[in-house]
């Protein structure tokens, strides 16, 4: 059954002592699917991400598929080096390497070295060049200083893309992209959004946990919410939006 | 009032940007060239003007060895991010082995030091692997107390010589052999180290200090990173432990000193952190410096002290940035 789905995530739970940040969660996504994860602050969103990318270990009983072989527990460079990574929410780029150079690391790594990375450029010798041609993709004006710049001194919306760009380098088949809008202005978010869809069109597959649901959903195949840890709702994203338990979560409940 | 500040603007050569070479004018050539060549001849030409300074030859090699240690540390906590305390561990084990590979193993000199650099590194990697998962002090720890526990051992079950040390190592033939091999040795480290950090391999132990996170997340191996940083911090401490041994035709207990571990960490503070040739100059001033004040007895640890205490505090970038910044860049006042 579990062939027909890039990921399916079985009964994922994780407590951390005595609070139960995650409660037997499961989904399954279609190759190519951009997949909303929305929930109001502390439902669990980042800690299922950890989860299914290896950097905690779920509690006992919970599976993860990757194209029907069982990932479950292990260490994230192993399931990066299969094709899932992810973005962080707090931006955390090589600070001290020069923006290009953020890049050599992911398109350095043994999964770009054996599959090519993103549009082959692992396996060229010149990874300067590739990293360019990456950031030129992805809006960096490539005659500009922009692409040569320490990282750390970018704009909030470079240092997003730049997450991004680290992801697309090693031509993952699964992004998780924790909070890509967030500290966004209006115009960066629409600058954004094309080259979410550039993504897709690629063939990646989507995760995105998100709190702008307006964007989100303009994006978004399917969506699934959590609250308190439990998956509240899963289906089409105006389905989810119009959901009573979804509006409680947000707005609480009408009766007073 | 009219306010200025102080403007900084990098020297328009060529050479500055990368992957241009400068081929076009003898004075950018000299540009690029000029510092390193000093350097070099410098410390080359050190030992023929010492001819008539005997005592001051030992001092130059030992001065190489704490450089070969300031560059391990400076390599560890600016490229890798771990804050090695283990100077003293490595030269060491490097040491210790060297000794019974010469004299237990009758393995002849110019293959017994080598043999230690390399399975000397390899063994303090072996050693250090279990920290190397974990963030934070832990690290530090570890290479602190690994020296402590050596010492102990040998002197509680008083195997490798117990505390009067394993005697009897071959010497070197001459003085200038035993001065070139380290001066070499100690040059090739610095600029192969250059090279290596500016590599892609260099970048990736670069990301790996800037947030590992990251590199988990690029499907690289974080642990196995980090064990081949140590490895190769610990072929230079290793190599200058061996060296040690073979000079004093011994090994005791004093290689696992605690001025191994800590003379390298003050010459990277004074040399300036990140730059690598800073903590090669850093013990070219601190060593020396620190053997003439012999001549004060017990108060030449204050001085000593006073001296640390004010490069701190006036030049806290330290001295190889301090001029760096300055062959770089003009600086000049302007209106604001």
């Amino acid at each position: 059954m579990s062939e027909d789905y890039i990921l399916s995530v079985k009964g994922i739970s994780k407590s951390f002592g005595g609070l139960k940040a995650l409660v037997d969660v499961g989904f399954d996504i279609h190759a190519g699917e951009v997949y909303g994860i929305i929930g109001p602050n502390g439902s669990g969103k980042t800690t299922l991400i950890n989860c299914i990318t290896g950097f905690i270990k779920p509690d006992a009983g919970g599976q993860v598929f990757f194209k029907g072989k069982e990932i479950t527990g292990w260490p994230p460079h192993k399931i990066a080096d299969m094709g899932i990574t992810r973005t962080f929410q707090i931006m955390r780029p090589y600070h001290s390497l020069p923006a290009f150079k953020n890049l050599i690391i992911p398109l350095w790594s043994p999964r770009a070295k054996t599959t090519g990375g993103w549009r082959g450029g692992g396996k060229h010798g010149d990874r300067d060049t590739v990293a360019v041609d990456i950031l030129e993709e992805i809006g960096f004006e490539r005659d500009s200083r922009v692409p040569y710049k320490i990282a750390s001194t970018l704009p909030t919306g470079y240092q997003k893309r730049l997450e991004l760009a680290r992801c697309m380098a090693m031509r993952p088949e699964i992004i998780f992209c924790d909070e890509v809008f967030s500290g966004l202005s209006m115009s960066e978010i629409a600058g954004m959004l094309p080259l979410l869809e550039k993504l897709k069109m690629e063939g990646i597959t989507l995760i995105m946990v998100e709190h702008r649901l307006r964007e989100l959903f303009r994006v978004a195949d399917r969506v699934m919410a959590l609250n308190f840890g439990e998956k509240i709702a899963e289906g089409l994203s105006h389905e989810v939006i119009e959901d009573k338990r979804v509006k409680e979560a947000y707005l609480g409940s009408e009766k007073v | 009032m009219e306010q200025t500040r102080k403007e900084r603007i990098d020297r328009g050569l060529k050479v500055r940007t990368g992957g241009i070479y400068a081929i076009s004018s003898g004075r950018e050539i000299m540009y690029l060239v000029g510092p390193r060549l000093l350097l070099i001849v410098g410390i080359l030409l050190v030992p023929l003007f010492l001819e008539f300074a005997p005592y001051w030859k030992r001092v130059v090699n030992i001065m190489c060895v704490y450089a070969l240690l300031a560059l391990s540390f400076d390599f560890l906590a600016n490229y890798v991010g771990l804050v090695c305390l283990g100077g003293a561990f490595f030269v060491g084990v490097g040491g210790y082995l060297s000794a019974i590979f010469n004299v237990y193993l009758s393995i002849p000199m110019y293959l017994s030091i080598p043999l230690a650099t390399v399975t000397g590194a390899a063994l303090c990697t072996v050693l250090l692997l279990p920290c190397l998962p974990l963030r934070g002090v832990y690290f530090a720890i570890v290479t602190l107390m690994y020296p402590l526990l050596f010492t102990r051992v040998i002197e509680a079950l008083d195997v490798l010589g117990g505390t009067n040390g394993i005697t009897g190592l071959d010497g070197f033939p001459n003085q200038y052999v035993e001065q070139y091999a380290i001066i070499v040795v100690m040059l090739l480290s610095l600029f192969a180290m250059r090279r290596f950090v500016s590599q892609d391999i260099g970048l990736v132990i670069r990301g790996v200090k800037d947030n590992d996170q990251a590199v988990r997340a690029s499907g690289i191996n974080v642990t196995s990173i980090k064990a081949l940083s140590v490895f190769i911090a610990a072929l230079m401490g290793c190599f200058g432990g061996a060296y040690i041994a073979h000079l004093y035709m011994w090994a005791g207990i004093s290689l696992f000193a605690l001025d191994f571990s800590i003379i390298p960490i003050a010459s990277v503070v004074i040399g300036g952190g990140g730059t690598l040739v800073g903590a090669v100059i850093g013990s070219f001033i601190l060593v020396p410096l620190s053997e003439s004040l012999r001549f004060f007895g017990t108060l030449r640890i204050v001085i000593y002290c006073a001296a640390l205490t004010g490069f701190i505090v006036f030049k806290s970038e330290g001295l190889m940035v301090y001029l760096q910044r300055k062959y770089h860049q003009f600086e000049r006042w302007v209106k604001v």
